[in-house]
């Protein structure tokens, strides 16, 4: 059940995406973030999903395990997107007392739907096709710059990567918990509303003391291990742009080139 | 020969307290990671005793006991609790999940309350009893497993693993379960801590006269704790015999990659050597008796 949800998570692989860059991978899912919302009618949105489509090809990731991670969100997605239907000014197609269903809705609620599942899915292409320690080197690399301005840069990056790397621990700590008090006869389905928001407490409590614990414990490792922060710290591997990244970075400006001419043309 | 014991039960059917029929689950259905983690198995369970569930890391003998309280629904195959099917109809058992207590790996983060009073009172509380009875369940469960009247009104995160244990151990055995299923009880505790916990969970055993199955991968403390033994390989039910009969089969046991206890390595060694003694040596007590005898009855000639 919360097993499914793979948001976050890393697939080892050898495919062109994983051996990219993640730095440049990075630039390149800001550069997909920018065509989703600059494209403005059905061709250009067209053109963004392609290019969402073949990266998710080309990591060779099962494409049912992003269906199965998307599952969950599709619930929300839909009320939004339902409700989108029917706040938008327009030519109206039908109508019923004060509801009514225009072509601008319709429309806007298409765009919304397809525009964030495509987010959903461009962010997962990078978190499946890289490992958090080059995910969190990458962004240290671009918001170096930053530093000029006393940003913890390093420690943001750090404790992003902490993060991301709990998740599916969490998950599973949460499912465990969940099944040890159902076998004490912990109901989480029935009861009225004020009985199931109290029944979460038993697993609250003990997901965040077992939080509690692990943050102290990778904190002693860390020190163990002489982790005194970002200053003076120099890498193992060494990363390089090569000739192979910057045409990835080509391709995705072409893509968002494309994008932002036939909005200028299919107006 | 391994016979298997539910062959032997099936006359007296009404002593069993659970029964799988070709329990067989599924994880991941129709997905690509589909894996049958239990592949059709059928065992008795009789009212009574402590019966031992070993098998390997990924054995399925974690997976097997979540269906016994019906965490999990089988893909395949059926649940007899009692003699009653416990998904009649689709529907789970009422309050089987009280007759049927789990105690996980690592109980001891499960714990919530306030107080360890509290916590051992979560499982009676969810059963609706009153609070007398809650009270006099508690104060039970605390005393089988020795733990005293000032540590009830104290916070449950002060306490030492062992103790925590204990009180998460409590706290399935307040529901008064006519099953209790406790997965690796030990794990984690130094050797003093296994000890104790596993004598305790014999004392239970024997006073209530309620049956205790215990999972585990430690040969050794099956051996000395366990009347019958249930081996799981691989999702299937290997054998289910008393505690000598499975050992009497240490070396296919040892090649599924379970260590047999050492003294019972030993034994097999010096059979190798052309010392024959019991195949069924699995304590050392019962070493030290045959060993005597042996050397008694002029064993001494043999060169070593």
């Amino acid at each position: 059940m919360l097993k499914d949800i793979t948001l976050g998570q890393y697939f080892p692989g050898n495919s062109i995406v994983h051996r990219l860059d993640a730095g440049i991978k990075i630039i390149i899912t800001v550069i997909f973030i920018i065509m989703l919302f600059a494209a403005d009618n059905f061709i250009s949105a067209g053109i963004g999903v392609a290019f969402m489509v073949m990266s998710y090809l080309l990591t060779k990731i099962s494409p049912s395990l992003m269906v199965k991670s998307l599952k969950p969100v599709l619930p929300v997605l839909l009320i939004t997107g339902v409700l989108n239907i029917f706040f938008y000014e327009g030519e109206v197609i039908f109508k019923l007392g004060f509801i009514k269903i225009t072509d601008e809705g319709i429309k806007n609620a298409g765009f919304m739907l397809v525009r964030v599942i495509s987010l959903i899915i461009g962010s997962s292409v990078l978190t499946y096709t890289t490992s958090p320690i080059e995910l969190t080197n990458a962004i240290e690399k671009l918001l170096s710059p930053l530093k000029k301005f006393k940003l913890p840069v390093h420690e943001l990056a750090m404790m992003m990567t902490i993060a991301l790397r709990f998740i599916p621990t969490l998950i599973e700590e949460t499912d465990k918990i969940i099944s040890a008090q159902k076998a004490r006869g912990a109901d989480f389905e029935n009861g009225t509303l004020r009985e199931r928001a109290s029944a979460v407490v038993p697993i609250l409590v003990p997901l965040f003391v077992s939080a509690f614990r692990r943050a102290e414990e990778l904190a002693l490792a860390m020190e163990c291990r002489c982790y005194r922060g970002g200053e003076g710290r120099t890498k193992m591997r060494q990363t390089h742009i090569k000739p192979f990244d910057l045409a990835a970075l080509g391709i995705s400006v072409i893509f968002l080139a494309a994008i932002i001419s036939v909005n200028v043309f299919f107006k | 020969m391994c016979r298997s014991i539910s062959l032997v039960a099936e006359g007296r059917k009404n002593l069993s307290i659970l029964r799988t029929e070709n329990l067989t689950y599924i994880y991941g259905k129709d997905t690509p990671f589909e894996k049958k983690a239990v592949d059709s198995v059928s065992l008795t369970i009789e009212k009574g005793g402590i019966t031992g569930i070993i098998g390997h890391t990924g054995s399925g003998k974690s997976t097997l006991i979540q269906h016994f309280n019906g965490l999990l629904k089988p893909s395949d195959g059926k649940i007899f609790f009692d003699e009653k099917d416990i998904w009649e109809g689709g529907k789970i058992m009422q309050g089987l999940r009280f007759r049927a207590g789990i105690v996980f790996q690592y109980p001891e983060y499960q714990i919530f309350e306030e107080t360890v009073f509290k916590d051992i009172a979560y499982g009676p509380g969810n059963m609706k009893l009153d609070k007398k009875e809650i009270t006099e369940r508690v104060l039970e469960a605390a005393s089988i497993l020795g733990i005293s009247r000032d540590i009830l009104e104290r916070s449950p995160f002060e306490l030492s693993g062992g103790q925590k244990r204990r009180v998460a151990i409590a706290g399935v055995i307040a529901m008064r379960p006519e099953l209790l299923i406790l997965d690796e009880p030990a794990a984690g505790l130094d050797p003093r801590g296994r000890k104790e916990v596993f004598e305790i969970i014999k004392k239970y055993s024997q006073d209530s006269s309620r049956t205790v199955l215990i999972v585990s991968h430690s040969m050794e403390d099956m051996a000395a704790y366990a009347d019958n033994i249930i081996v799981m390989n691989e999702g299937k039910l290997f054998c289910h015999d008393t505690v000598s009969a499975v050992y009497s089969r240490s070396e296919e046991i040892a090649s599924m990659g379970l260590d047999v206890p050492q003294i019972t390595k030993v034994f097999s060694l010096l059979k190798k050597q052309g010392i024959d003694f019991d195949d069924n040596i699995y304590t050392v007590e019962y070493a030290r008796d045959k060993i005597l005898q042996y050397l008694n009855n002029g064993g001494d000639k043999v060169s070593c």
